[in-house]
């Protein structure tokens, strides 16, 4: 997953040229064999799960599917979703272009240590991001009974929520732009600075054309973590209903409720939004890959 | 030197590199530090108590016995579906292509109620199952589906791109010196391959390791049979036992840590193979 914008310059020869030529030809029970499996597998696993959503959601007539998402409750959801993802992904983006510009443009000790910590919160269960948060912000944390003075709530309210999924979200734009601007090198932005350009120029004229497209795929992939994310804002949430339900919790909230049509309606929006995700990720990599051939 | 000069010559070095570190430090250094603080106030005597109770030591082995299995599941056939990928033609091969990181883009709560859907005793997999006696859903079998849905992609999209990078002529001089295409295989590609599909098996590990939304619609989440380690955390959160879900907390993030540099480690083994392979 990471850098895999930068890992398209090689571009694909395409199975046929294996195939074409004797030596690296696979026998065609073998072929069919590992197609059958492969396949198979796929169909089950990937494929079945897809289909099964839809199919719930519409098993009790487009009624009850449409009165599902036009209740308060799922509005209200819907609501939180995209302001928790307004939030976290500019931040994430903003972050990712500095990290990026930092260690792609530049020589310093710790550069390694760095990226690695970058990465840290994929590696990190979604139960524990929550929780940490929760330590620091919750009536038991550090800054508990001082933000409770205040009367300001973070954690069972919204600034929680939108507090995990900036640290679930964190590494995805950089972790896109890192490769990628370090396989660009700085020549061009050097070229621009020497002629006098200055160093916003330089970024808006030079740098940015060249990042676009692993820009908004880091950006796209970032989005949809945002607005999936179960585990992490579970924690945070306190699952009020209407208040700090986000579409993922909505979703467990109605599902434990065995109301299962319009659980599943609800989360047909979810794999709507997955299922635009990939389209968009796929038109991304072509284009990207017709700016590397041409370049 | 080089770098002297060229820090120098681009500008923006302190400004970028300062907002990346207090922001990774505000963000995700301090929070993370909280569990281990929150950690060592406890005696070592009282936090071995409570990461070795039985009820966490079962979740442990639950929790990775099927990370593990699913894991490996997903590097037979993620190898399997990377190479139809890479090597066949298909018809809807593109689309195909795409579908395989729906796991990454479909939020896990779908996932956990699509898949409980299917397998469960009236389901389209589970009412075949039940009767010859296979009990899928809320069972670690269960379990195990769920973390194979999450961790395929990682798998085929590790190794998809290295067996795009190999150049056919490695074959070529295998299949001219008189070796079969299973020799070619087990000799020639599959050792360039290795070091990527061992990252990418540590990479669905790590992800299944810690997995929660998809999880725990299907397992059943019993104590001692079916609870993973994750939902040990949320149950002793929910009882505000802080202390207790902290502590287990920390063991975790230990294991990520470990799994983190594990990984870093194989990926630069496997851009070292590619190097040298091209």
């Amino acid at each position: 997953m990471a850098g895999a914008l930068s890992s398209l310059a090689f571009g694909s020869v395409g199975g046929s040229a294996f195939e074409r030529r004797a030596a690296t030809r696979d026998p065609a029970w073998v072929k069919w064999l590992i197609l059958g499996l492969s396949l198979s597998f796929f169909a089950i696993f990937i494929l079945l799960p897809l289909i099964a959503v839809f199919v719930e959601a519409l098993r009790k007539g487009w009624g009850t599917y449409i009165t599902a998402l036009s209740e308060p409750d799922a509005l209200a959801a819907v609501r939180l979703t995209l302001i928790a993802a307004a939030i976290a992904v500019p931040l994430n983006l903003i972050f990712g272009v500095s990290a990026a510009w930092a260690i792609a443009k530049y020589q310093f000790r710790g550069k390694n240590a760095l990226t690695t910590l970058i990465d840290l919160p994929f590696s990190v269960s979604p139960v524990v991001a929550g929780l940490v948060f929760v330590l620091v912000f919750g009536a038991q944390g550090w800054f508990g009974s001082w933000l409770g003075d205040h009367n300001i709530r973070i954690i069972f309210a919204v600034p929680g929520i939108v507090l995990a999924t900036i640290f679930v979200t964190f590494p995805f734009v950089a972790r896109e732009l890192i490769p990628l601007m370090e396989s660009q090198g700085r020549e061009e932005e050097e070229a621009a600075i020497v002629l006098g350009a200055s160093g916003l120029q330089t970024f808006w004229r030079v740098t940015l054309p060249n990042i676009k497209w692993g820009l908004l795929y880091g950006v796209i992939l970032c989005n949809a973590r945002a607005m999936g994310e179960f585990g992490a804002v579970s924690v945070v949430s306190g699952h009020i209903r209407g208040q700090t339900n986000t579409l993922p919790l909505h979703v467990e909230i109605v599902y434990n409720e065995y109301n299962f049509a319009a659980a599943f309606a609800v989360a047909s929006l979810l794999a709507l939004l997955a299922l635009f995700t990939l389209i968009l990720k796929t038109i991304i990599e072509v284009r990207a890959a017709s700016q590397v051939a041409k370049a | 030197m080089a770098a002297a000069a060229s820090r120098r010559v681009l500008p923006g070095f302190g400004l970028t590199l300062g907002y990346t570190v207090g922001y990774l430090s505000l963000i995700v250094l301090i929070p993370l530090s909280a569990a281990l603080i929150k950690t060592f106030s406890l005696s070592w005597e009282h936090f071995w108590q409570i990461v070795t109770a039985p009820r966490v030591v079962a979740s442990y082995k639950l929790s990775f016995g099927t990370s593990l299995l699913a894991a490996a599941i997903n590097s037979v056939f993620g190898l399997m579906l990377a190479w139809s990928l890479v090597r066949y033609s298909f018809p809807g091969k593109r689309i195909i292509d795409a579908l395989v990181d729906l796991p990454f883009a479909l939020p896990t709560a779908v996932a956990g109620i699509a898949l409980t859907a299917i397998y469960a005793g009236n389901g389209w997999i589970g009412q075949f199952t039940e009767p010859l006696g296979l009990k899928i859903a809320f069972t670690p079998i269960g379990i195990l589906i769920a973390l194979v849905f999450i961790g395929l992609p990682f798998v085929v999209r590790t190794v998809q791109p290295v067996l795009q990078d190999l150049e056919a002529e490695y074959e070529e001089a295998a299949a001219s010196l008189g070796a079969n295409r299973w020799q070619t295989f087990t000799r020639v590609v599959f050792p360039l391959l290795l070091p990527a599909l061992l990252t990418g098996f540590a990479l669905a590990f790590a992800r299944a390791v810690g997995e929660y939304g998809s999880v725990i619609f299907i397992a059943g989440n019993l104590p001692m049979i079916s609870e993973i380690t994750p939902l040990i955390i949320i149950t002793k959160l929910e009882q505000y036992d802080y202390v207790g879900a902290t502590a287990v907390a920390t063991v975790m993030l230990f294991v990520s840590f470990a799994l983190l540099l594990v990984i870093n480690g194989l990926q630069a083994w496997t851009s070292r193979r590619m190097g040298r392979a091209r």
